[in-house]
């Protein structure tokens, strides 16, 4: 079956998303990911949506489902290189995606993400590992 | 108004929901939309689409390129023989959902075209009608 790769960099997971999934596929993905952050203990998922010409609610839908499994999992999540006319059109059509944070581009990403857990770490008073 | 281009595609599976994103885009492009345009008419035509596919249990979409003086446009047509909608009003409120969606794809992609018009009669199925212009 067809997949979407999850690379690991690091504590961190990354996914680009390629051009124009279909709805079994994103669904997929949703499950492989949680599997991963698991198996990985990643501390951080990264979800490069650059190439995606446009998110619509079932794609929103999917990218806050794996934001709110991260977090039980103890993982944050990022979603970069949102295309501008994407972002304009997300916000007409009332999608907002709580509790998801987006970065310009994976090293912009991974930036926020290690800041993220540095914070969540001194937040609980253990040294980031 | 003069159609410059009237076809018809069937949404049985969710590759035709990619198929249809596909054409829509191609349409708009034709049509000179700008890339916020494109961006608008296909993540409408998207939810639609899948609407028909996952509530009206598959259709078709006729999609039209229109003109009309020096406006350029695209109408898309979506069709349904499935259960209809028993409260319109309710469907097009934000958040309003039947399945484990987000009640977003009637009153989005409303808020993402120029003209939109939805007929639905319970046990007949649903028509929904969009256009956008540039
Ligand atoms: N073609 C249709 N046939 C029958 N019912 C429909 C049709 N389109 C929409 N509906 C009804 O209207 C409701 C709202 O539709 P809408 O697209 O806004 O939300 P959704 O499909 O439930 O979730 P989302 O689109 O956000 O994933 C649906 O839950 C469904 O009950
Ligand atoms: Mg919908």
């Amino acid at each position: 079956m067809e997949r979407i790769p999850i690379l690991k960099m690091g504590r961190f997971l990354l996914v680009t998303v390629q051009v124009d999934m279909h709805d079994r596929l994103a669904m997929t993905l949703q499950d492989d990911l949680t599997g991963r952050i698991v198996k990985d203990r990643a501390h951080g998922v990264l979800i490069d949506i650059s190439s995606l010409e446009i998110v619509d609610s079932f794609i929103g839908r999917m990218i806050g489902n794996i934001a709110s499994m991260a977090r039980v999992l103890d993982a944050e999540t990022v979603v970069v290189g949102m295309r501008p006319a994407v972002a304009i059109t997300l916000v007409e059509l009332g999608l907002s995606l709580p509790g998801v944070r987006t970065a310009l581009n994976v090293d912009r990403g991974v930036e926020l993400l290690k800041g993220c857990i540095e914070e969540r770490a001194q937040g609980n008073g253990h040294v980031a590992g | 108004m003069a159609t410059l281009r009237d076809e018809i595609y069937p949404i049985r599976s969710s590759d035709d929901i990619v198929k249809v994103r596909q054409i829509t885009r191609e349409w708009a492009l034709m049509q000179t939309f700008s890339l916020v345009d494109q961006t608008k008419i296909v993540t409408a035509a998207s939810e639609l689409a899948r609407n028909t596919l996952e509530h009206g249990h598959g259709g078709e979409v006729r999609i039209q390129a229109l003109q009309e003086g020096s406006r350029r446009g695209l109408r898309l047509t979506f069709v349904d023989q499935g259960p209809g909608i028993p409260d319109l009003a309710k469907a097009l409120q934000d958040g309003f959902t039947t399945g484990n969606g987000m009640g977003l794809g009637l009153s989005g992609s409303k808020r993402l075209v120029n003209d939109f018009d939805i007929h639905s009669e319970t046990g007949k199925g649903t028509t929904v009608m969009i256009a956008r212009w540039k």
